[in-house]
């Protein structure tokens, strides 16, 4: 309970810090910001060329099969490989000054979770331009599935930041596991090809859950299903909670340990 | 609020530090080498507890390495003790790190959001500072200019004036009234003083006594992790300039016999019995010339009230005693004195002839002595020549550096020596 009142006392820290994350990001740039929004269009142009010509899949419209559930597997990824490091990247600022520490992580998945939000523009204007068009009640969904990935996101990053000041090899070995993450969650397939044996492990994954609840929404134009959402929001809360806990039992060595 | 009248209390705090002697942070390194994971707990916090009350300032004084920074580190939360509790009540900021989390592309006014968001201030509470922080930087043509072209002063300046306009009730400094010109560092410093009678509780961890007798209430002397003295700065300083006089003493005798037996060790058996043996600085020849009808001995210092001591006050007397021997007469003899710091710089210099004493010789070996009242040199160390001429300037035995000093000086004015002086505003 102190955590969070205190962490509302540094808001201004958080925003200032995902403010310096999305400007920083691409400082020194011609197009500086813009790219914010050039990167995932070109992905998506790479994507949709290879699967129409090269990899033809049977799914109708697959590009945008895919990219509605890449994006949010991007901030996801992002938030647990690159946030494991966002700790020690700031550690002149942990080794030297008192703030919550959990401000660096918080700041660091939310600003990922900006620039998804930045890549979800892109993602409307094609659903829009290919006149695939949008279900409006679906699409009031669309909020709350983002908080429970960003639960999710947030559960992870704050266990695997705190662990990696401890354990420098975590940073890498997270690229491979997330790597792993991806083709274990339906990203770039279907649900129904997964066998049957392996469902539970499907299940388990709180992600398969998330993306289901994405693609449903904008691909399918459907409300998602409320199970799927719940378990993922079940699972999200699980993981918030150990973080919370971990992170704070580790963090009181961070300035010795960076 | 019950407590009101503490500020910070701690009770009992200790705190270990891991020193590895070689850190594997890697898995590999973990698992192959185990051995490499060996460490040393090295015990900085022996158990130190006090309180602090509102509007109190203290200071904690020590050498390098005694736990005054764990401490107050420990107080910012930036560590937290291995056992004992911390109570503070209040917003804290800390002057340990100027200028956390400034970004050099930034302009000064966005890096004084950054910054004063880093002490845990909303935007409301910075947009009310704002003006206050500009005024007190004296950067107003420059604060939309970006921090990377700011000069280092300039930016110390800046990033002094967020922190102490943060409006925190209880302020840790660690050695930073350092900070800009004589003029900026002297604002500083007034600023201290007010926010000190606005009832602010102020910590400072300083090298510079001087400063703490000036701000603090209370000095509290930390040795080897625990509280050694604690008291009115004015007696607690003193002690603790004593303590410190004393094991520079301690180390420099040490030095002296290291340096003795090294000597012992380079002369060979067989000269032994020589008068060479009787006089170990020979080895120093280099620093020494002159006819050598009269050669000096053994040079000591001692205080007024007759301890032999190597380390003296600002404003003590001094007496030295230099003992010489004697192979040949020497006739019309003038013993002299030379002071240098250590830039070399000749800060005094006189002896028997320039004072004009009746002319002497010296015929058999014995002891002369100066005594240097109400020495006025300030802090460091002084190496002394000694020398036996002739009236006719032919030096007999000229002895540089043959004898160090230090000066210690509990006030903080800078120099080579103090000049009297009384201000008159």
């Amino acid at each position: 309970m102190n955590t969070i009142k205190e962490l509302y006392a540094y808001r201004q820290m958080i925003f200032s810090l995902v403010k310096k994350d999305l400007r920083g990001r691409y400082k020194g740039s011609v197009l500086g910001f813009l790219w914010t929004f050039i990167n995932p269009l070109f992905q998506l142009i790479v994507y949709t060329m290879v699967f129409s010509f090269i990899l033809k899949s049977n799914i109708e419209r697959y590009y945008l099969y895919l990219f509605v559930a890449l994006i949010p597997w991007i901030f996801f990824s992002s938030s647990i490989t690159v946030g494991a490091a966002s700790v020690v990247a700031q550690k002149d600022l942990v080794k030297k000054i008192y703030f919550p520490r959990m401000v660096i992580p918080i700041s660091y998945v939310t600003s990922c979770f900006v620039n998804m939000l930045l890549c979800f523009i892109v993602i409307f204007a094609v659903i829009i331009i290919t006149g695939v068009g949008v279900n409006f009640v679906a699409l009031l969904t669309l909020p709350i599935i983002m908080v429970v990935e960003y639960i999710l996101a947030l559960g992870m990053a704050l266990l695997t930041s705190a662990v990696t000041v401890y354990f420098r090899d975590l940073e890498h070995i997270l690229g491979i596991i997330s790597m792993a993450w991806m083709y274990m969650t339906p990203i770039m397939y279907d649900k129904s090809i997964i066998p049957e044996k392996l469902q539970p492990v499907f299940n388990i994954n709180p992600m398969t859950h998330v993306i289901e609840c994405y693609r449903t929404v904008l691909y399918n134009k459907a409300l998602p299903d409320l199970s799927s959402l719940l378990s993922a929001l079940g699972l999200g809360m699980l993981f918030l909670l150990i973080g919370c806990l971990v992170f704070n039992k580790l963090q009181k060595h961070f300035a010795e340990e960076l | 609020m019950i407590q009101n009248e503490t500020a910070i209390e701690v009770n009992n705090i200790t705190k270990n530090f891991k020193v590895y002697l070689d850190k594997g942070a890697q898995l590999k390194e973990r698992l192959l080498f185990r051995k490499r994971n060996k460490y040393e707990l090295r015990q900085v916090l022996k158990g130190i507890s006090f309180t602090v009350k509102k509007g109190e300032a203290i200071g904690l004084i020590g050498h390098n390495g005694c736990g005054k920074s764990t401490t107050l580190k420990l107080l910012t939360r930036i560590m937290y003790p291995d056992t004992g509790t911390i109570k503070m009540n209040g917003r804290v900021s800390s002057l340990i790190e100027l200028g956390a989390g400034f970004h050099p592309d930034m302009s000064g006014r966005e890096n004084i959001y950054t910054n004063a968001a880093i002490f845990g201030l909303t935007k409301k509470e910075i947009d009310a500072r704002l003006n206050d922080i500009v005024d007190f930087s004296e950067l107003e043509e420059f604060i939309d200019n970006p921090v990377r072209t700011y000069s280092s002063g300039m930016y110390m300046r800046l990033a002094f004036s967020v922190a102490i306009n943060v409006d925190a009730d209880i302020l840790l400094i660690d050695e930073i009234l350092a900070v800009g010109d004589a003029n900026f560092q002297a604002k500083c410093f007034n600023k201290l003083k007010e926010i000190k009678a606005n009832g602010t509780t102020i910590v400072i961890v300083s090298h510079s006594l001087g400063q703490i007798e000036q701000i603090c209430d209370r000095s509290i002397w930390i040795h080897e992790g625990l509280i050694r003295a604690e008291g009115p700065p004015k007696e607690t300083d003193l002690e603790y300039l004593d303590f410190m006089g004393q094991k520079l003493q301690e180390n420099t005798r040490k030095e002296l016999a290291k340096k003795a037996a090294e000597k012992a060790e380079e002369k060979p058996a067989e000269v032994s019995g020589t008068e060479q043996h009787e006089d170990p600085e020979d080895a120093e020849a280099a620093k020494r010339w002159g006819s050598g009808k009269a050669r000096i001995k053994k040079i000591t210092a001692y205080t007024s009230d007759g301890a032999e001591q190597r380390v003296f006050r600002t404003g003590e007397d001094i007496i030295f005693k230099i003992d010489y021997t004697v192979k040949e007469k020497v006739s019309d003899a003038v013993i002299g004195i030379g002071v240098f710091n250590l830039s070399g710089t000749q800060c005094y210099g006189t002896n028997t002839r320039i004072d004009k004493l009746p002319e002497f010789e010296l015929t058999k070996s014995g002891t002369a002595e100066i005594t240097l009242s109400d020495v006025h040199l300030l802090a460091g160390e002084y190496l002394l020549d000694f020398a036996i001429e002739t009236g006719d300037g032919i030096p007999v035995d000229y002895y540089r550096q043959a004898y160090k000093i230090e000066m210690i000086t509990p006030t903080g004015d800078v120099g080579i020596a103090r000049i009297d002086h009384n201000w008159n505003i």
